[in-house]
This record gives C-alpha cells, structure tokens and sequence, in this order.
C-alpha cells in the first residue's frame, strides 16, 4: 500500500472517527458520506458529521488466525474479531494483550493504539487500532501504586 | 424478454495446470462448449468471459479480446467483454450474457469462466484472494478470506447450537462427489477425522475446510429456446438468473450467519421460475470455505438455520437424498478456479439434467440450481435452469 493511500485514512485509524447521520442519528464506522438508512429519503446527503468513537465495545465473534498474510507472519496465532461498539457500528480487528485462548464472546474490550504491520523492509510502518481486553480487578493482587512504578 | 436455453457446455480438467496458458485453458472450455451445440464459430455473436483478477495473477487485464483473437475469431470483430465480481466472476458473466439473448440483442452468445491462479506464490495468492474483501478496513487489520469465514463459523455455532462436525461434513461430501469427477483438482476422498486433524487456518477453520487455488476454465453457449432444438437434443432452459448484492464488509452486515445477498437472488430466482425448493434435484452450491456451503443451504431456503448439519450426517443430502448438491465436487473437491467457478457449476447442472453426469448421476433430475458468490456475500448469483425437451 502507499505512503500516500495509507496516510489519507490515518484519522479513522488512528483515532476512530467515524460518522453519524445527522437525520436518524445511526453512527457509522468507517465514515460514510451518505446513510445507508436514509438515502432513500436523500435527506442524509451533506447532512452526515464527524462522530468520536470511545473505543469501548465487545467481540461479537473471533477467530486465531495461523496463516497470516503478509506482513502479519511474525503476530501468528492472533485473534480477529469483529467488535461491537456501545455506539452501534461493528469493526473488523486483532484483539490482543490476551491469551488467544481465553477470548469469549462477548468480551468487553477496549481500543488501543499499536503498530499494525510493515511492508518490508521499505515498506511504510502501519499504525491504527486493535482492541484489549478491559482488565477487571482480580483478588488478592492489587495494581502497582505510583510509587512502585 | 425471449426464452433463452443452453445449447453446449465444455470445461477444462481444473488443478495445477503448469503446463498450460490462460488463453490455452480458456480456448480449450469455449471450442469444447461450441462442439457440443454443433454451432460453428460463424453462428457466435459475443463473448462473454468471467475473470477475477488475471491482472495481479498472470499481469494481464483485457483478456476478453485476447481469448477470442486465439480462438482465431479476430477477423469477426466481435463483442467482447470481461466481467469482475470476484467469486462470482463467472455467474455475474452468464446472467449478463443471458440477459444480451433474452433481449434479442444477440441470438447465439459464449460465455466463459477462466482463472489461472497457481503462476503465483502462496503469499501473493494470499493477497490476491483478500482483494476481494474491503481493502482498506478489514484486510489491513489482517484479516483474510479464511479468517471472515471463521468468524462467520463461529457466531453460527454460538446463535445455532452448531458443531464443529456440521460444516467439516461439507468437505466429507465435496471429495466424496469429486472423487467421480474426471476433471477435478482433487480425486481422494477425506474422513471427518481428517478435515478435523488438519492444520488450522483460521479457528475453527482447518486446511481441509478450504478450497484450494486452482487453475480452470469452464464455458457454455447460449440461444433463443425456439431455436434449440436445431442445435441440441436436450436443450436445457435458464427459468432465472438473478444477481444480488449486500455490503462490502462482513462487520456491516444485518446478521453475519445469513448472507442476504443469496437470500434474496434466491427469492427472486424461485420466484422467476415459478419453482418451489422441492421441485429442485440438484444444486452446486458455492463453498470455497465449508461453512459456507453449509450457510448457502440456509440461505437459498432448502434448509432451515442449523438444520443443514443434521442432514449431512444422516445423507439427506446427496444422491438418493432429497437433494443431491454438489456433485461436481463442490469448491473443495473440483477446485477454485474463481473467474470459472460460476460457469462450472452451470455445467454440472446441465450434465445432470442431461442425464450425462456419469457416477454422480441423479436419476429422474429435471430442475437444477447454481449458486455463485463472490467475497463474503457482497455478491450471489443464483440460476436455476430446468430441462425443456
């Protein structure tokens, strides 16, 4: 991919932003410049804004993918799920930080910044969202406090 | 809008032709089609060829000219056209090919399928497949064909109860049929053991959940019915030819366990030919992954949800059963050649109806269905074509 057509998106990838139709409200992930819901009606055309994504949602189905394409050879076995967010769209993406084999349906994950691959040697390096899972306290062990770190 | 019928078929053998060109294999499946309808060269008015991506596979775009000026029919000058749907390369060719005879625009017309897939590396197969997938929001994320399909498997297990077993049967049954077809990428036949044990792709996807890349072309000639006769003994009419689409991203879909794009090309297919789902004998259905054959027989109504595994198991499905599907081989067992996949499937349902499909033949089949896709459901094709003799 080049520089220039992987640059274009970083916005969506970097920060989740997508879309929401300023007519029937429906949010969209990636952005759309017309809403599927509305555009019989063409009151969505030119009506759609910019919508923030909190990055909050949860693995709605996953699979471990072994045979990677490439540029994903060296991040095998890795989880990809699709992920439904709170505000409505679903996305495609690796959840990781987990143990691939305790992902469940239904797991409250976040969105985090990470590295998504690099095209050879001179390839660009690509940057965009996966998700992890939101930690949930366990007992007996505690997070490190300011002064331990 | 005329009746248009299917005059001759011809298809190459499919599998790992190194010894053979896109234009050779392609040639190959139209003259043996032209042959078959005792049509000569001079009677053809259009070419029709469905083709994935021979640009990124063999670095060669405009192959429609190119098959018809080896066929040795440059000097007629010709129409010749080229379609893309992915997958469904070859279903979206006929229908559009259909649509040229059933208007009157043309009276005898070709229609090909050619993809020649295995001139490229593993990875670069790998890429060209995912082509077909929305480029910018699911596969640089890394995901792949196998690895949308599995998600799919997955949340069908979840919502229907189904197991693991239920779609590793599709492949059972694929090889089964395959195993009797002479033209096949594969011949063996595999156990449930094996699909189960194989290496995994993507979870609960294993290798033999996967159809392979396969080099292939498939062809067939189409005319007015009122004509037929004179060129075919048994002609065989199309009762429908319906396309629809959905979109692109699976993660956008209404419900990823149904593809609503073969819901509805089904729907409408049936509807054209004035046919129930038990009026059908055979069926291909298009499963280059075989959970989504098991999907597809849900979808095109033959089934309901989470039925499909149950039927495969106790051979309900399959010759002798309520219907016979696949038995050409299916996907896994014939191979993927994707730009002739559609048309293949077309010309296992008119040898059945012939009465021509040898071992895998289906006793007393007047009605037949092709289902064709292309991605993860963007687009289905549906055909259903019916003896008429």
């Amino acid at each position: 991919m080049s520089v220039a057509r992987f640059w274009r998106e970083t916005l969506r990838r970097y920060n989740l932003g997508g879309s929401r139709c300023t007519d029937c409200k429906t949010v969209y992930f990636p952005p759309r410049s017309v809403c599927p819901h509305c555009s019989t009606h063409r009151r969505s055309i030119g009506r759609m804004e910019a919508f923030q994504l909190s990055g909050q949602g949860e693995v709605f189905s996953f699979t471990v993918v072994h045979e990677a394409p490439q540029g994903f050879e060296m991040q095998v076995p890795y989880v990809l799920a699709l992920v439904k967010m709170v505000e409505g769209p679903t996305i495609t993406a690796q959840v990781v930080d987990v143990d691939p084999n305790s992902v469940e349906m239904g797991m409250k994950v976040r969105a985090v910044f990470r590295k998504l691959r690099e095209e050879g040697p001179e390839g660009v390096i690509q940057y965009g969202y996966k998700f992890a899972p939101i930690m949930r306290p366990v007992a007996g062990v505690h997070p490190p406090s300011d002064s331990e770190k | 809008m005329r009746d248009v019928a299917i005059l001759g078929v011809g298809q190459t053998r499919f599998g790992e032709l190194w010894d053979r060109s896109f234009r050779e294999i392609g040639i190959e499946a139209g003259f043996r089609a032209l042959e078959e309808s005792s049509l000569t060269s001079r009677d053809i008015s259009a070419l029709y060829i469905g083709n994935m991506a021979s640009g990124t596979y063999i670095d060669q775009e405009h192959i429609a000219p190119l098959v018809l000026d080896y066929s040795g029919l440059s000097g007629h000058h010709l129409p010749a056209v080229r379609i893309e749907a992915g997958g469904a390369s070859g279903g979206v060719a006929l229908a559009q090919a259909y649509l040229a005879v059933a208007s009157g625009l043309y009276e005898f017309v070709v229609v090909g399928g050619a993809e020649k897939m295995t001139d490229v590396t593993e990875e670069r197969g790998i890429a060209i497949t995912s082509s077909m997938l929305d480029h910018e929001w699911e596969t640089v994320f890394g995901a792949t064909m196998p690895a949308l399909w599995a998600i799919v498997a997955r949340r069908h297990m979840f919502e229907y109860g189904t197991k693991r077993e239920d779609f590793a049967r599709m492949s059972v049954m694929d090889h089964e049929m395959g195993s009797k077809n002479p033209l096949a990428h594969y011949r063996s036949r595999i156990t449930l053991e094996a699909v189960l044990e194989s290496q995994p792709v993507a979870e609960p996807l294993n290798m033999l959940d996967c159809a392979p890349s396969s080099d292939g072309a498939a062809a067939v000639v189409l005319g007015p019915l009122d004509r037929a006769r004179k060129f075919t003994d048994i002609p065989i009419k199309i009762s429908a030819s319906q396309i629809a689409s959905d979109t692109m991203a699976l993660m956008h879909r209404r419900d990823i366990t149904t593809m609503d794009a073969t819901v509805l090309a089904a729907k409408r297919a049936f509807e054209r030919a004035r046919l129930t789902r038990s009026e059908i004998q055979v069926a291909e259905v298009h499963d280059p992954y075989s959970i989504a054959g098991l999907v597809a027989l849900e979808d095109l109504g033959f089934y309901p949800k989470g039925k499909v595994g149950q039927a495969l198991a106790e051979g309900e499905i399959g010759i002798g059963g309520k219907i016979a599907v696949n038995t050409s081989g299916g996907l896994k067992s014939q191979g993927m050649p994707y730009g002739a996949v559609g048309i293949a499937q077309v010309v296992q349902i008119v040898r059945q109806l012939r009465g021509e499909a040898g071992e895998n033949q289906v006793s007393g089949a007047v009605a037949g269905l092709a289902h064709n896709m292309g991605g993860t459901g963007a687009t289905a094709v549906v055909h259903i074509l019916e003896r008429a003799d």
